[in-house]
């Protein structure tokens, strides 16, 4: 077995290996098995990791095996500078979100521990598959456990959260399988993405597939206007699940963009960036604008979760180098900042069952450790120099800057609001006197949550400090990318 | 006329008929309420006949038998299996159905349901218009008298009745068609048939009339809309036992004569037959997508949402043949067939899970017909919630479950069809998924995140457990390697165009 294909089954060999010796009275068991099993999920990327060649543009460890003749499908995996750290991400967040979950979850805990594990091998499949059919299938069979998870353990809205997220992503994806069913057909029967990207396409069919990919990935990112499933998601999702959302599942949309749109329609893409362009800065600034009025917590971190992806799709679409490697910066950035946000209001939740910001007030009287990592991420999340949250976007911001003044003005505006809504909301929960009896009773985080928050306190500042081991790995990748993507399909 | 060979290929049916009347005539002789031993005779007899298939299929001969009456190539071999094996596996869930609900007085479920399987296995290896009628008619005779088992139950009379009288106009229909292809040919054998099409020098309106009604036979039988009215009325009226067995195997013996009658005997009528199965495919998708998200009756659901998977079906027949400038290519033929059949044997096998789940959630308290009966089904029993779940996702289409490649097929066939107009009848079917995907959803949520109305844990046979767990499997198995399936139903194919 290849290390990529050990980095994808050995999270989803635990999973079944949960959902067979778990039951309703074995939980105890079961936590530690999640965890060694998200452990080795972690360790199995190491392989992967110590072969990994930095400074390399192609891909590498590609492993191929014939899968479904019939259709010339492979099994065909490699890993690049834009995916290498999204899978390492992946396989971290799932450690992190198996410590969350620790004591909050009570019933069907192997379930829920399997869920998370099967889910986190099949987001590594996603971003490790170079066909294009086991890329649909990693990216679609997604959906059956977080539907699970969110169904299963949400909040009291949880049914209508879970219908809403699974059918507003098929209808998407679903768009995206016609797309690739034509490709096939059209690049004489191969799924393989490499002939794809070689493939002579006419103006108007590059624009059908543009948007038939852009379908699918839209809703997962998610752009404005397509964004409106995920507040309603992230509210009733348990702490994990939204973790895992806003982490990884927000960038198989963004990946997609890379490895799909981009590369097999340029033409199109660049005939459609001024709509992506703008698209992008809406949401950078409208949806930034509107996370300011919420009142609820999480729904505050879920749109500045659309606004943070914003830049994501914003450095895509300029076509330079800065700006697709901001990009790429921003998603991991985003990955582990969105995740500590949404940990740190589960915290909260798990002991106030509120995620009212007006319930709160003063916490960190009564919190001082927990308020420290708190701010922390919240300095972050609003991209304070010195965090991973200001690499990327000031990236971005760059490449705007020789894009076009006012696109980069959007854009940097939004710094602004961001640092406005998340300081806001630390001012309103954190500071202050202690606002309440309830928030007098809070007690400050245990072991287990200190070990969760230190670990993602320590990713974010690491990469926000030193984040050259990040771009080196990633920039070749891109440039390679924006070669392919400057040079025209047109028949 | 009748030599040697003509023995071999019909030796299964000679078997499975030899057998039927054994059986039949020990069970007299049988006391056990139980009747385990004819029970056990029907498993080892269904056994064999599918070993003897798969025998017969990995030998690979083509055997034109009995002057061209009957053929025995892969195809048939194939789907004689899977039905045989899928009539076994119906028999293993409904055994403790069926004796809970005193349909075990008598042997006839057994003897019956091995009578409709000889009527599966003639209308699957039947090479002549009359040959595939008397198999069909067998089958449904069958059928209608096991949807009646239960004869002190209303609902099932009923459901009898109306079966028989709409079943015995389909098939009116269906012998009218082939008695004027039979008028303008002169052959009641699908090769000749086939040949006198071709000259082209025949009548085309008698011929295109005689389609008509076949088409419309057939699609009865396949229960497509709009001649669908049958399928929520018999599946919800029927024990369940026998609604899996009209829902499961019979579905493959339809699509064999489908082959047989439209594709062996009328390939050069399919730009008519081609535009009827595109407006049924249509109908069925819409009606069975849309009706079945009104339903609280899970059965009757059930219904509605074969009759848009029998929409897809139809899609993968449309795709066959492609027409620019009214010149026919056969270019995609094999593709567009195998790929249907694929689709059939998949959702086959996905009908019996779902059935199964059904079947051993009943008890004799309970009748499981409800959607609530299925509330909070993982804490009572979660092997049979996700044997369930997995069925579901499969039908909705989702990978890594089979039923995605199933969909996938039949669309990239749509697809690579070089009519320009099957880009939106996919686009329409991607859609038509979407809302399907709804109820079937509705059936996870209501097993995993709805609480149960009972608390108490369902205990299961051991034998029944075990096939349904395999079953489930298989779903997950062949969602993640069809390679094999797809290569049975490519082979099957082909040789059935040579």
């Amino acid at each position: 077995m290849g290390s990529l294909s050990l980095a994808i089954w050995t999270p989803i060999a635990f999973g079944i290996l949960l959902l067979l010796i778990g039951n309703e009275r074995n939980a105890a068991t079961v936590r530690w098995v999640a965890l060694i099993g998200s452990l080795a999920g972690l360790l199995a990327t190491v392989p992967m990791m110590s072969s990994f060649v930095s400074g390399e543009a192609g891909f590498q460890l590609v492993e191929r095996s014939v899968w479904i003749e019939r259709y010339n499908m492979f099994y065909l995996l490699g890993v690049d500078g834009i995916s290498f750290w999204l899978v390492v991400l992946t396989a971290f967040i799932n450690v992190v979100v198996v410590i969350a979950g620790w004591q909050v979850i009570e019933q069907r805990v192997h379930q829920y521990m399997a869920a998370f594990m099967v889910l986190s091998g099949l987001m590594i499949g996603v971003f490790l598959a170079l066909d294009a059919m086991l890329f649909y299938v990693f990216f679609e069979a997604t959906l059956i456990p977080m539907y699970l998870i969110i169904g299963g353990w949400g909040g009291p809205n949880k049914i209508y959260a879970a219908f809403k997220f699974f059918l507003y992503t098929l209808l998407g994806s679903l768009l995206m399988l016609v797309a690739l069913i034509y490709l096939y057909n059209q690049s004489g029967g191969s799924f393989y993405l490499a002939d794809w990207y070689n493939l002579p396409l006419s103006s108007s069919a590059q624009t059908l597939v543009f948007f038939a990919f852009f379908a699918a990935f839209a809703v997962k990112v998610p752009m404005w206007p397509v964004h409106t499933w995920l507040p309603d998601v992230h509210v009733e999702a348990p702490t994990g699940g939204s973790a895992v959302l806003a982490a990884i599942m927000l960038k198989l949309g963004a990946y997609g963009f890379l490895r799909f749109s981009l590369p097999i329609a340029p033409d199109a893409a660049h005939e459609w960036a001024w709509l992506m362009i703008t698209l992008s800065l809406v949401a950078v600034v409208y949806v930034g604008l509107v996370a300011m009025v919420q009142t609820d917590m999480k729904k505050l971190v879920a749109y500045s979760s659309v606004a943070h992806m914003g830049f994501v799709t914003l450095g895509f679409f300029f076509f330079n180098d800065l700006g697709m490697t901001g990009a790429v910066v921003q998603m991991i950035a985003h990955g582990f900042v969105s995740a500590a946000m949404f940990l740190c209001i589960g915290v909260l939740y798990d002991r106030m069952h509120s995620r009212e910001i007006a319930s709160y007030g003063g916490v960190a009287n009564t919190m001082p450790k927990f308020a420290a990592f708190a701010v922390l991420f919240a300095m972050a999340n609003a991209g304070l120099p010195g965090t991973a949250g200001f690499v990327g976007e000031w990236m971005v911001i760059l490449a705007a800057v020789q894009f076009n003044f006012w696109v980069a003005f959007g854009a940097a505006s939004a710094l602004i609001f961001g640092a406005a809504y998340t300081l806001w909301m630390v001012k309103r929960v954190y500071l202050g006197d202690v606002a309440n009896d309830n928030v007098a009773k809070l007690t400050d985080i245990n072991t287990r949550e200190f070990v969760m928050l230190a670990l993602l306190a320590v990713a974010v500042l690491a990469m926000g400090v030193y984040p050259k081991p990040m771009t080196d790995v990633i920039n070749p990748s891109v440039e390679l990318l924006l070669q392919h993507v400057a040079q025209t399909k047109l028949i | 006329m009748i030599d040697k060979l003509s023995w071999v290929a019909a030796y299964p049916e000679i078997f499975l008929l030899v057998m039927t009347c054994v059986i039949a005539l020990a069970d007299l002789n049988v006391k056990g309420e139980q009747r385990t031993s004819t029970y056990i005779a029907t498993m080892l007899t269904l056994a064999a006949l599918t070993l003897l298939n798969v025998m017969y299929a990995a030998n690979g001969q083509t055997i034109v038998a009995f002057g061209g009456m009957v053929v025995s190539d892969p195809m048939s071999n194939w789907l004689r299996a899977f039905a045989s094996l899928a009539v076994m596996v119906t028999l293993i869930y409904g055994r403790q159905y069926a004796f809970d609900r005193t349909m075990l007085r008598g042997g006839e479920l057994f003897s019956l349901s091995l009578f409709a399987l000889l009527g599966m296995y003639i209308m699957i290896s039947g090479h002549n218009f009359l040959v595939i009628y008397m198999g069909l008619e067998l089958l449904t005779l069958s059928s209608y008298a096991l949807v009646a088992l239960r004869r002190d139950d209303a609902n099932a009379s009923e459901a009898a009745m109306k079966y028989f009288v709409l079943g015995a106009m389909a098939s009116g229909f269906m012998l009218y068609g082939l008695s004027m292809l039979y008028g303008a040919t002169g052959s009641l054998d699908v090769g000749e048939v086939s040949a006198a099409l071709t000259t082209g020098l025949l009548d085309h309106r008698v011929l295109a009339l005689g389609a008509v009604f076949v088409v419309a036979g057939l699609a009865f039988k396949l229960g497509a809309a709009p001649f669908h009215m049958w399928v929520p009325d018999v599946y919800d009226g029927a024990p369940t036992a026998v609604t899996l067995m009209i829902a499961g195997a019979p579905k493959l013996a339809a699509f064999a004569i489908i082959m047989r009658l439209l594709v062996e005997g009328m390939l050069p009528l399919a730009f008519d037959w081609q535009q009827m199965l595109a407006v049924m495919a249509i109908a069925s998708l819409l009606v069975g997508n849309l009706a079945a998200i009104a339903q609280t009756n899970i059965k009757r659901m059930l219904a509605f949402s074969t009759i848009a998977q029998m929409g897809f079906v139809l899609l993968g027949l449309v795709a066959g043949v492609s027409f620019t400038d009214n010149v026919a290519s056969t270019a995609n033929t094999a593709n567009a067939y195998s790929a249907t059949m694929f689709y059939i044997v998949t959702y086959v096998l996905t009908t019996l899970a779902t059935f199964g789940v059904l079947l051993l959630l009943s008890s004799s308290k309970l009748e499981a017909n409800k959607l609530s009966d299925l509330a909070g089904l993982n804490q009572r029993n979660p092997v049979m919630a996700g044997v369930l779940a997995a069925a579901m996702f499969s039908l909705a289409g989702v990978p890594p479950l089979v039923g995605f490649y199933a969909k996938l097929s039949v669309l990239q066939a749509l697809m690579a069809s070089s009519q320009e107009i099957y880009i939106y009848l996919a686009v329409f079917a991607v859609v038509m998924s979407l809302v399907g995907a709804f109820y079937y959803l509705r059936i996870v949520k209501l097993m995993y995140f709805d609480v149960p109305e009972v608390q108490d844990t369902i205990e299961i046979n051991a034998d029944a457990r075990f096939v349904l767990s395999l079953n489930g499997l298989s779903l997950l198995a062949l969602g993640i390697l069809p390679s094999g399936l797809m290569a049975i139903c490519t082979h099957a194919i082909v040789e059935l165009l040579v």
